[in-house]
């Protein structure tokens, strides 16, 4: 199954991304490409196997644990905010989101 | 080391391992201030591209920091050494970028949980003298999609280091610093080391925090040293694994382990010249294939000629779905990869576009002009394959996949202790061979791939030379939770061969 130049657009408006006719193209050939590939995965029996999300869960129970949910962290509003591209007053800036 | 002026005993320090630079400092035949600025003085000369970011006051106040620790009497194995640290961990005193123009000019407000626990203020005293390249976001196989610049090989400047940690990897080998943290995710540590001619440990997944590392995808990402030698590995990794229980809800629940005491205890008494006698090596068929150049597959022969004159014994085993792990790991990272980088909209951190017209058209300039062309086809793969009516026949089966290919190297360690081969099908190739083929690059990662979708601990052990004089490394893979055992398999390699002695002529 190949994709198209309209799934490319569709993909790249989720991703929030924008690309250039040319790369689209360009895209659209390397991703069939690899797609190509992924179609292997289709040959193998699966059924009945459940999927896996943390790797040494094949071995035994992993428990994700949980921690109290209390504040631990000092505040440190200047030092996350002096990598933002645009701050006024401790805030972050957006252009208009609502008229 | 020729004996002399004090000019020349400083010329070698870069000459010392870890654990030979850290006896130096104990004997205090030699300061951290003294080591920092030895290896400070050959970064600035590097031509190899393997720094991001160095910062000669930082790294010395560091290194001060060290010297009034080891004055008090302090004589901890790590302390007042010198090291570098990957660009995906994040660092307070250094700019972090993941070696993507989406974060340039990137100052994280906290350290890595890695980068603290080897650090001077609360950690094993190690000295930072800056932040290595990689490709963007971890995100290759040579280092060429890094967005600043490539770094080139110190066995042939023609040819790429490896990748991800191509950096780390260069800096250890041309002996710009005596060892360096690495990530893997699919082959980041090992590929690099082999195609270098380093020692490189991918830990179990979980075993290391990966809080503060950029993160690439989540339930494959983990951290582990890279230096010449598995005692030198032994020594850093002993320092940065153990459990972060209020930052990493994946990090496992095991004490840190004293890998290099284990290592140096592990030779039984009376086992003379066959100190692995006993041990079972299983070499997976699919391994030794077609698709591996002779030239690496004589080397990886020569080193497994030389377990057995230790005592090991070599065992057929298979594992199956090797070939599938390519298309299996190819939908899970760029799936986890989309989602992590979705975070960069040019809001909080990084890269904003100087021109557009509302919030979305923010988001797809700033992403579209910050993001280099690998992490945008991986965004782009990600996005797709875990888009509505697509989750099932990619992402999904690819998790169900991943479960048989675990399974497959539990069947296998029932036969064997440590499984062997080699860890890329070929020696390093010449820088921009492989650019734009990006299908011929994730082939190339076959050998290491399988046992990160199941993430068991693995490492590169030099093991000689192949085509063009360049290096080859040996892959070993442990079970779950056995670095120690393969700390100590590579040490007694390392005791019997001396490739990971051999250094680039250049040098």
């Amino acid at each position: 199954m190949a994709l198209t130049s309209q799934d490319i657009a569709r993909v790249a408006n989720l991703a929030r991304l924008e690309l250039r006719p040319d790369e689209t193209e360009h895209t659209l050939s390397q991703i069939n490409g690899f797609f190509a590939l992924v179609e292997q995965m289709e040959a193998v029996n699966t059924e009945g196997v459940e999927p896996l999300a943390h790797p040494a869960a094949v071995i035994g129970e992993v428990a994700l644990r949980l921690r109290e949910d209390i504040a631990s962290e000092p505040n440190q509003r200047e030092a996350s905010q002096v990598s933002a591209p645009a701050v006024e007053n401790g805030l972050f800036l957006v252009p208009k989101v609502i008229e | 080391m020729s004996a002399g002026t004090p000019n020349n005993t400083n010329t070698a320090l870069h000459e010392l391992g870890v654990a030979q630079l850290a006896a130096k400092l104990a004997a205090r035949a030699v300061s951290s201030v003294e080591a920092t600025q030895h290896f400070l003085a050959r970064i600035q000369q590097e031509q190899l591209g393997a720094f991001l970011a160095t910062d000669a006051s930082v790294s010395l106040a560091q290194a001060r920091a060290a010297d009034a620790r080891l004055a008090a009497g302090e004589r901890t194995p790590l302390l007042g050494v010198p090291l570098a640290h990957k660009d995906v961990f994040v660092t307070r005193d250094f700019p972090t970028t993941a070696g993507s123009k989406i974060l340039e000019n990137y100052r994280s407000p906290f350290d890595a949980t890695v980068v603290s626990q080897l650090g001077v203020a609360q950690g094993a005293g190690m000295v930072t003298l800056g932040k290595l390249n990689c490709d963007e976001f971890a995100m290759g196989s040579g280092n060429d999609n890094s967005a600043y610049k490539p770094v080139k090989n110190p066995w042939d400047m023609s040819r790429i280091p490896g990748g991800s940690s191509g950096g780390s990897a260069a800096a250890v080998a041309a002996r710009l610093v005596p060892a360096a943290t690495g990530t893997d995710t699919g082959g980041s540590i090992r590929q690099p080391a082999s195609l270098t001619g380093i020692t490189g440990i991918k830990p179990t997944y979980g075993r290391c925090s990966r809080y503060g590392m950029v993160a690439f995808a989540s339930s494959l990402d983990q951290a582990g040293p890279m230096a010449r030698s598995a005692l030198d590995c032994a020594l850093l990794l002993s320092a940065m694994a153990g459990p972060d229980p209020d930052r990493d809800s994946t990090s496992l629940d095991l004490p840190a382990v004293d890998y290099a005491a284990e290592l140096l205890a592990a030779r039984p008494a009376g086992a003379g010249d066959k100190p692995l006698k006993g041990l079972r090596i299983g070499l997976p068929t699919q391994f030794f294939g077609a698709g591996c150049a002779p030239d690496v597959l004589a080397a990886v022969r020569g080193a497994l000629a030389e377990y057995e004159k230790l005592g090991a014994t070599l065992v057929d085993v298979s594992l199956p779905l090797t070939e599938l792990s390519i298309p299996v790991y190819y939908v899970i990272a760029p799936a986890e990869a989309s989602s992590n980088l979705s975070r960069f909209d040019g809001v909080r951190y990084g890269h904003r576009a100087a021109q557009y017209t509302d919030l979305n058209d923010m988001y797809k300039k700033s992403r579209s002009e910050g993001f280099g062309d690998e992490a945008t086809r991986r965004i782009m793969i990600g996005t797709y394959v875990l888009s509505h009516g697509y989750y099932d026949a990619y992402y999904l089966k690819a998790q169900k996949i991943r479960r048989l290919i675990a399974q497959d190297f539990q069947t296998a360690f029932t036969q064997c202790d440590i499984i062997a081969g080699p860890v890329s099908p070929t020696v390093a190739w010449k820088i921009g061979e492989k650019s734009d083929d990006p299908v011929a690059n994730y082939l190339a990662d076959i050998y290491t791939l399988s046992s990160s979708l199941a993430g068991l601990p693995g490492m590169s052990v030099p093991a000689g030379f192949g085509a063009g004089g360049m290096p080859v490394g040996l892959q070993l893979i442990g079970n779950y939770f056995k670095e120690a055992q393969l700390l100590g398999t590579a040490h007694q390699f390392q005791l019997a061969t001396d490739w990971h002695l051999r250094q680039p002529p250049s040098l």
